[in-house]
């Protein structure tokens, strides 16, 4: 039932528990995931909630979802959704592309099929690197670890390994401190006066400096043979009219974290929380290991592996993005008066589609909370049967255009580390948590696992 | 057509358009089945009605399609992930 006049009045409010002078935003830092659930609970497939002035309508379930995801981008506009991200990527660097150039994206930044097998032999090559220097036991932070490992493989296949070899472990610090930088208050002051954006704005410049360095070492060098260049030795050689650089290092260090961001915290957390789910299910890691073993028994490569088929392995994975999706609010800002689940939504409100939750309804996942890979094996198919409300990658038109550069990432992972090694909880189990009070969700510290080098 | 489809019942083969993005996985799995218009960036269904011989290939295309914009369809127009 479509009412003729765009409002918001007869969509329900959710409840707020952290009261606060800018609507619901004390319960979006606290506790995004309490809120978003909550409001399914209390207002069904169509609810709202406030940020400062402005309204936020949340849908889930299948119908309001797909008419989220497919609503084109003069309607629902990614643009202004993340005003988190301006201070990150710096002015004039948008969070998203639309979908042209998300295509011209695709064809440049080598995310397609026929490109894969070079991503994933350097991949597995920089797995092999970070593993060289185990021991035969010890302990690994799975936030540290899994974050360093993940710099180096999306600035070695999105932007060059050359690059990659110009970097090290402060990159990878200094990053974390831009992703600790997304605060919920954005939404009130980007540049509000905490710690966590000072210190965001503090590593951002380190960054800056960081690519400034190596652009000057780059320059005295002179430009590499054609088959080493990379795109930081393309973009340095664009020359404006006047003949200097078309590019400051500043601006190019933006366009660098820009591109590393999607895929950076987003792959880290879903390795980590998959060794995690593991941990806590012996029984399908037994079985990992056994189909793992048995795979590579007549020693073909991991990046050959990577891009086929590891069924009970990717079932795990997905059902670890299920439950522990990296990104739990996906928002746009209405362009236009859109109809959405019954309730005309006038220009200029904020919609948001929750991963979080569709990822758990279950009337589509039954037992919602249970981790269990059985979903994806034959004939149940959850993913492909609920394709508007399995959503970890979003949908439609803007779904994550890594999504199988990811699973390949991950699956190429897994395959050296378990077959190496074996690991244990160095904590107790319910320790290993997220921690959601900023926008960018991570594993809280510590979160030790244990690990040892295996008998064949 | 109720209960089991015969064996040799043909699938028919279906591509979003509004969900694809031109990743061309599909390319790579069953080069037999999907092709691809470059002027509009996005897959084409060659055969919509494959060989069946061909079904394994086109089951791995739609379950890989990084975008959701593949699948099958039998005769009764359910979506179906498998042939």
């Amino acid at each position: 039932m479509t009412t003729t006049a765009a409002s918001l009045d007869a969509i329900p409010e959710v409840s707020r528990v952290h009261p606060g002078e800018h609507g619901h935003l004390e319960d979006l830092r606290r506790d995004p995931v309490g809120l978003l659930t909550r409001v399914r609970e209390e207002c069904g497939d169509v609810g709202r909630f406030r940020l400062a002035d402005r309204g936020v309508v949340l849908v889930s379930g299948a119908e309001a979802n797909e008419a989220f995801f497919r609503a084109p981008d003069e309607v629902l506009d990614q643009g202004e959704a993340y005003p988190f991200m301006t201070p990150i990527f710096g002015e004039g660097v948008v969070f998203d592309a639309p979908p042209e150039r998300r295509k011209e994206m695709l064809r440049n930044q080598s995310l397609r099929g026929e490109q894969m097998r070079g991503h994933a032999a350097t991949i597995e090559h920089e797995i092999r690197r970070m593993v060289a220097s185990w021991d035969d036991e010890g302990d690994i932070d799975l936030l540290d670890w899994f974050a360093e490992l993940t710099i180096y493989t999306t600035s070695s296949c999105l932007i060059g390994p050359r690059f990659r070899e110009e970097l090290d472990g402060r990159f990878a610090h200094l990053y974390h401190e831009l992703e600790q930088g997304t605060d919920a208050i954005a939404y009130v002051d980007p540049y509000a006066d905490i710690d966590s954006f000072h210190r965001r704005d503090a590593a951002r410049a380190q960054l800056v400096e960081l690519v400034a360095a190596i652009m000057h070492d780059r320059a005295s060098a002179g430009m590499p043979s054609r088959d080493d260049r990379d795109l930081l030795d393309v973009l340095m050689s664009l020359k404006g009219e006047d003949g200097s650089a078309h590019f400051s290092a500043d601006e190019i260090t933006g366009m660098f974290i820009s591109m590393m961001f999607a895929g950076h915290h987003t792959s880290s957390g879903t390795a980590a929380w998959t060794l995690i789910e593991l941990l806590r299910h012996p029984d399908v890691m037994r079985g990992i290991i056994d189909e793992l073993d048995a795979l590579y028994a007549d020693g073909r490569d991991v990046f050959f592996q990577a891009l086929r088929e590891i069924p009970l392995l990717e079932a795990a994975l997905k059902e670890t993005l299920r439950l522990h999706p990296p990104l739990v609010l996906l928002l746009r800002v209405a362009k236009q008066d859109i109809d959405l689940g019954g309730h005309r939504i006038p220009a200029g409100t904020m919609v948001g589609a929750t991963p979080r939750v569709s990822n758990r309804i279950p009337e589509d996942f039954p037992d919602p909370d249970r981790f269990d890979p059985g979903r994806y094996v034959d004939p149940r198919q959850e993913d492909l049967v609920n394709r508007w409300t399995w959503i970890p990658f979003g949908a439609g038109k803007h779904r994550c255009v890594g999504s199988a550069f990811a699973m390949m990432q991950l699956k190429a992972i897994f395959s050296v580390v378990l077959r190496d090694y074996e690991f244990a909880m160095a904590q107790p189990s319910e320790t290993y948590r997220d921690d959601t009070s900023k926008m960018v969700i991570q594993l809280e510290q510590p979160c030790v696992v244990r690990y040892r080098r295996r008998r064949r | 057509m109720r209960g089991a489809l015969p064996a040799e019942a043909p699938m028919r083969v279906a591509a979003d358009l509004d969900l694809c993005q031109g990743h061309q996985m599909c390319l790579i799995e069953a080069p037999e089945v999907f092709g691809f218009d470059d002027d509009a960036d996005q897959v084409v269904v060659l055969t919509e009605h494959p060989d069946p011989t061909w079904a394994g290939k086109v089951a791995t295309a739609v379950q890989y399609c990084p975008t959701r914009a593949l699948s099958i369809i039998d005769d009764e127009g359910a979506r179906r992930a498998r042939p």
